[in-house]
């Protein structure tokens, strides 16, 4: 089942009195369940395609179609309320609320963005605390656990929803190598757990080998598009 | 909601110097408006009732054209019995009234049979003039106290005009008076009493019986010149004018306009700008204190939005409604309100409270040793409470506003 298709895609930005081609017409697919990368150096495209994919920001032209909806032409609120009912994110920098503790963070969607009611809200942080190693640091603040905890963290709030698409933008950036090899096979984890559908960007060629999908990128194009064999994802 | 009430409390205690700050400013702005109204209208009250209570009355009404001249007491203005027949059956049939008193108003020469001056003179029914003006008989300084206020041959004698001609209580002294046809006529008293001078209008005025008042200007009939009146509730003076002005507005003279005026005691005393000038005076500070909240709240929900650009990117991104980050910074801005004014409130009442413990005292014109008894109602505290939390929300708003409509990728990079 294709949960993102891009037909075309094009983005270009404004900067100053220049026009940036960030993306340069893509055409891709991927399927429900992957585990999918964009590779590419700085300036590739890679964030502004996530932004794009995750409702952030909109595409000049060409058509993107996320969980059967084409979020091309959602306005602000529609985005939102789409990207609450189906996106998780994890940042580059953890981007965990600093006054909240583990598990409000965690909490923080459900009740900011989806009203669980308190009782399942508890059963969903719990599940989702354990399934990512994180049981017994509820009541810390992220001041008080390392970058890799804050990454779990992270990630576990991106699935709190139970959403169909998680979309990580260099998750890893900011890890030593070994902490940030086992967020990916959290995130790979939580993907056969979950069933959810991880996409992310990297630049580090150790990660990038993780992945079961790997767009490249290079000057807002792809350029190469490797299936590791369990991958469903095509590239038209 | 009381989730992000919660959240938007941890976001104030994360920068708690800035949160005390700005809290501690609305506090003192509290305080400072509080007690001000507290004193003033302490100050006020307190004046507004020397007046009406030892002289005037809460309202009063004349025949048309007499407070025009008032100075001259003008004898020829005077009420026949018909046109006080008509007042006090006014006057009975509003339940708002407490009493009313009639007053006989004439200038006289004083005289202790060496020296001679002019006084102002008021003849009054001594049991109706205590219910209107219960402060009058403290006045008094001297001579036989208790019974009747004033009997017939007495006269209560302003203290200037006793120490000028050197007379005391028990002394004779002659009244001479001109009456409205302009003939003279004279009469002994003996001074009961002097009364300590009141400022304001008629507060240098000396009493003595309205029948003697009279007797002494021949008068035909029983005249009147004014008849003060007392009111059951201070607080509704205007309302009960308002509805006795229009009775008494029927009542024609024989040009068919109004033969009667009514005054409250607002528009007979210059004491009522100084009034108005505490109400202008506790609104300026009220702005003041407006101001402070707006521009404190204001300052620190900028920075609050500015310093966590990012974090607010993140919660957008996760798909936070913008209706909901609006709500987050408006509850701060409401919460910074709250506190500041909760416990400005209540070291303003503490300090109320202990102002009247200490009993201070202070002078108004030539009495002195008034004693300061500052109180504020649950009125004034709530309106000033509702008013500061108001102004904290609406300073809150351009913020928050800001905060709902941030782009999530511009904010998510900002630096």
């Amino acid at each position: 089942m294709t949960l993102i298709r891009a037909e075309q895609l094009i983005k270009t930005y404004r900067a100053g009195e220049v026009d940036v081609l960030a993306v340069r017409g893509v055409d891709f697919t991927i399927e429900a369940r992957s585990f999918v990368v964009f590779v590419g150096p700085s300036g590739s495209g890679k964030t502004t395609l996530l932004n794009m994919i995750g409702c952030l920001d909109h595409p000049t032209s060409g058509k993107l179609a996320v969980i059967d909806t084409d979020v091309s032409t959602l306005d602000r609120r529609a985005a939102a309320e789409f990207r609450g009912k189906h996106i998780g994110f994890v940042f580059q920098d953890f981007n965990l609320i600093p006054v909240l503790t583990v598990y409000e963070n965690i909490e923080y969607p459900l009740i900011m963005v989806q009203d669980w009611p308190e009782k399942k809200r508890r059963e969903q942080i719990m599940r989702l605390l354990a399934a990512v190693g994180m049981s017994g640091q509820e009541n810390k603040r992220p001041d008080q656990i390392s970058g890799g905890q804050k990454q779990r963290v992270a990630v576990a709030r991106a699935l709190a929803t139970n959403a169909k698409l998680v979309l990580a933008d260099e998750p890893t950036a900011n890890l030593d190598h070994d902490t940030a090899y086992h967020i990916i096979e959290l995130m790979k984890k939580m993907r056969d757990e979950f069933g959810t559908t991880f996409v992310f960007s990297t630049h580090d060629p150790k990660i990038m080998g993780e992945a079961e999908v790997t767009f490249t990128l290079e000057d807002g194009r792809i350029n190469q598009h490797q299936n590791s064999g369990k991958a469903v994802a095509a590239h038209a | 909601m009381l989730n992000i009430l919660k959240i938007a409390v941890r976001n104030l205690a994360r920068f708690g110097r800035r949160t005390l700050l700005t809290s501690s400013l609305i506090t003192l702005g509290i305080v400072s408006v509080l007690l001000f109204v507290a004193i003033t209208g302490s100050f006020k009250a307190m004046m507004i009732g020397q007046i009406t209570d030892s002289m005037l009355g809460h309202m009063q009404v004349h025949r048309r054209g007499y407070v025009a001249s008032i100075e001259s007491l003008p004898l020829n203005l005077n009420m026949p019995p018909q046109l006080v027949a008509k007042v006090k059956e006014a006057l009975d049939a509003n339940p708002g009234i407490a009493a009313y008193a009639p007053r006989v108003k004439f200038g006289a020469m004083f005289s202790n049979f060496t020296e001679t001056t002019s006084v102002r003179v008021n003849g009054i029914d001594p049991e109706a003039e205590v219910k209107v003006t219960p402060l009058l008989p403290a006045r008094q300084q001297d001579g036989a106290r208790g019974g009747p206020l004033v009997k017939r041959g007495e006269m209560l004698v302003p203290a200037l005009v006793a120490r000028g001609l050197q007379v005391k209580a028990g002394d004779t002294v002659v009244l001479v008076a001109t009456n409205k046809d302009g003939s003279v006529n004279g009469k002994t008293f003996v001074i009961r009493g002097t009364l300590e001078s009141a400022t304001g209008p008629g507060g240098r005025d000396g009493y003595i019986h309205i029948d003697d008042a009279r007797e002494l200007l021949r008068m035909a009939q029983p005249e009147v010149s004014e008849i003060a009146v007392s009111v059951k509730d201070p607080g509704r003076v205007e309302r009960v004018y308002a509805a006795i002005n229009a009775v008494l507005a029927e009542v024609k003279n024989k040009e068919g306009r109004p033969a009667l005026e009514v005054h409250p005691w607002q528009r007979l005393t210059p004491f009522a700008n100084i009034a108005n000038m505490i109400d202008i005076l506790t609104l300026a500070i009220k702005v003041m204190l407006v101001s402070i909240v707006l521009v404190a709240v204001m300052n620190v929900m900028v920075m609050a939005v500015y310093e966590r650009i990012r974090e607010i990117g993140t919660i957008s991104a996760i798909g936070t409604p913008p209706r909901r980050i609006l709500a987050l910074f408006l509850s701060e801005g409401l919460l910074l309100g709250v506190v500041g004014t909760l416990i400005g409130v209540a070291i303003s009442l503490g300090a109320i409270y202990a102002l009247n413990l200490s009993k201070i005292t202070f002078s108004f014109g030539q009495q002195q040793g008034l004693l300061l008894a500052p109180a504020i109602g649950a009125y004034d505290v709530i309106t000033i409470a509702a008013m500061v939390i108001g102004v904290a929300v609406i300073a809150s708003l351009q913020p928050a506003w800001k905060a709902s409509r941030m782009d999530p990728v511009i904010a998510l990079s900002h630096v």
